[in-house]
């Protein structure tokens, strides 16, 4: 057996013997029942995402795109564009911009399919006070007045934090989640059985629990979608922000979603090993901060104050 | 005021047939220039000769009672007069403090004197704000898309709702 075949078996091992394990507890997760269709036991046996083979690879997504288009009456791409070469993702938000406008929540929400309803919100924006800085155990994230910015106050959105050292993947029972070549870490929710050790593992609240079946209404769904990104979820798996992998991994490469709707300018996206990249002059000339630094989990995701 | 009923007010209609043409020949000062949108004029305004043509520069400052009059200058104002950004004699461009008259696409120069530090920020996509493509083509927003050059400051915004909490969200 080679290598790569065993260690495709293993993890396959793995994940049934896990499976096995909790399903008696937990009830959540869901082994095809018993008027299951033929395509949905071919999704529980599938393969590791990249165990795949090409013929393998395609004949998930064709699945997948039929399954979409039927369910949301339209026609449904999923891609599963490779991270590109000599490309490392960064993402800097400048607190001196932001006013916390919440433009970029709900672009977010349309460009990757999150539900509705139940609600799932990949950014938080957190309103802070100017005197205290940034002391998140003062974080209000239900702030609503009729105008922002609000006297006095300043904003943080959070997202996923795209760490180099992502404490989530580490403690996936089944690797269903890692951080591909370009920083970007992914979620495989044809893998993923919901046992959420990764949102507890993760320092940001950054990853999102899909409790109930996913409120997506047809006309709202966003039909260009990536596998590793906004394809729509099933129940009981995880979600999490990706960078708009379907966007970003474009060849040119499109702004993510929250970037590209930020009415003030904020919101700075691009390639780290780029020299001639914004990302990288205001990480050289600015005053820039990474949160729960102590932690080491070196997130791309970088704060800075342009003034 | 719309600009057809100045115009019905103030010419008769035959007087606008020849005046959307514009020539403006001027001798701009070599310096980078950047891939912006429009400018965010409002509809109809400019070329602005399209009336000026027709008037009398008044470099006099006063209250304007005939025209503009929505324009209130909230931009360092004590010091400040129409003119010192506008070009008097060719009202399809703005200038600069040496004189020199500059498109409007280029507004970013005029702000420029004056905000030096914004400028070399924006110049290199950390202030303000550049569209199109991460790897690729750019186009800057110029500094008037989101300042109004009358009365600059950033105006606020009506917040999207916040989120449900999330007692509320998990039955
Ligand atoms: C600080 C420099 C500055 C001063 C002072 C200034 N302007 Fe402007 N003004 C501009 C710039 C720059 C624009 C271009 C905006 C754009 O590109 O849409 C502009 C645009 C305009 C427009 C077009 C507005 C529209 O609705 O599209 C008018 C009219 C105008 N100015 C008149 C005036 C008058 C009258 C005054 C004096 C009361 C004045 N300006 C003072 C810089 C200035
Ligand atoms: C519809 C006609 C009309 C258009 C178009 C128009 N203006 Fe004017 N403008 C006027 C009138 C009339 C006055 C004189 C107002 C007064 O004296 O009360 C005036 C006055 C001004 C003044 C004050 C100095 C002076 O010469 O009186 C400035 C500066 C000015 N306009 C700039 C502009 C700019 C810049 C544009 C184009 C972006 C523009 N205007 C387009 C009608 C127009
Ligand atoms: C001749 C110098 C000068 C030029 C040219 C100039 N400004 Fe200013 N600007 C000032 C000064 C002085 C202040 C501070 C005083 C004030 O806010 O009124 C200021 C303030 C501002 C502020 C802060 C306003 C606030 O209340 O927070 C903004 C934003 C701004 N300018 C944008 C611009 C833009 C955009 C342009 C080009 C259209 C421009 N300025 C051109 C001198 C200038
Ligand atoms: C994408 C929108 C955007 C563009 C484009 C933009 N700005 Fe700003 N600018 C802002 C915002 C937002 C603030 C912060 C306002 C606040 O905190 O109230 C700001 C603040 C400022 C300030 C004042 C206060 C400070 O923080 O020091 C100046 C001056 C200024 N901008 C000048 C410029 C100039 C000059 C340009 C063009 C070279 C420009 N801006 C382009 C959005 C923009």
């Amino acid at each position: 057996m080679s290598d790569n075949k065993k260690n495709s078996y293993d993890q396959h091992r793995s994940r049934r013997k896990f499976l096995k394990g909790v399903a008696a507890g937990a009830g959540l997760i869901a082994l095809p029942g018993k008027d299951a269709s033929a395509s949905m036991w071919e999704e529980f046996f599938q393969k590791h995402f990249k165990e795949l083979n090409k013929d393998e690879l395609k004949a998930v997504i064709n699945r997948l795109e039929a399954k979409y288009s039927g369910e949301f009456d339209k026609k449904v791409t999923v891609k599963t564009t490779l991270p590109i070469e000599g490309v490392r993702y960064g993402y800097a938000l400048d607190l001196s911009r932001c006013i916390g406008c919440r433009r970029c929540v709900y672009a977010c929400v349309k460009e990757n399919n999150q539900s509705r309803d139940p609600q799932i919100h990949w950014i938080r924006v957190m309103q802070l006070d100017k005197e205290k800085g940034v002391d998140l155990s003062r974080a209000e994230h239900y702030y609503n007045p009729e105008q922002v910015p609000a006297k006095g106050h300043f904003y943080m959105p959070v997202q996923c934090q795209q760490c180099e050292k992502p404490p989530c993947t580490k403690v996936c029972p089944v690797q269903a989640t890692w951080k591909e070549k370009d920083g970007i870490v992914v979620v495989d929710y044809n893998w993923c059985i919901g046992c959420r050790y990764c949102m507890a593992a993760c320092p940001y609240g950054a990853r999102h629990f899909n409790w109930g079946k996913p409120g997506l209404p047809k006309a709202e769904m966003n039909p260009v979608t990536h596998y590793l990104g906004n394809r729509p979820r099933p129940r009981g798996v995880v979600e999490k922000c990706t960078f708009c992998v379907q966007r970003t991994r474009e060849q040119p490469g499109r702004y993510p979603a929250c970037e590209e709707i930020c009415p003030v300018g904020a919101r700075k996206f691009g390639n780290l090993l780029d020299p001639e990249s914004e990302i990288r002059y205001l990480i050289e000339h600015k005053r820039v901060f990474i949160l729960k630094e102590e932690l080491n989990t070196q997130p791309k995701f970088f704060y800075f104050y342009a003034t | 005021m719309k600009i057809s009923r100045f115009f019905s007010r103030k010419f008769p209609l035959s007087a606008l047939v020849s005046v959307l043409i514009l020539a403006s020949v001027t001798v701009y000062a070599a310096e980078k220039t950047f891939e912006v949108p429009r400018p965010p004029f409002s509809e109809g305004i400019f070329p602005c000769s399209q009336c000026h043509k027709y008037f009398k520069p008044n470099p006099k400052r006063r209250v304007l009672t005939e025209y503009h009059t929505e324009i209130v200058l909230h931009h360092a104002e004590g010091e400040r007069w129409c003119t010192d950004c506008h070009n008097l004699l060719n009202r399809d461009t703005l200038r600069l403090v040496s004189g020199d008259p500059v498109d409007f696409s280029e507004s970013y120069r005029l702000c420029g004197q004056c905000h030096g530090d914004k400028y070399r920020d924006w110049k290199v996509g950390v202030h303000g704000k550049r569209t199109g493509y991460w790897n690729g083509e750019k186009q800057y927003l110029l500094c008037v898309h989101c300042h109004n050059p009358h009365d600059p400051k950033f105006k606020s915004l009506k917040p999207l709702p916040p989120p449900v909490r999330p007692d509320a969200a998990r039955h």
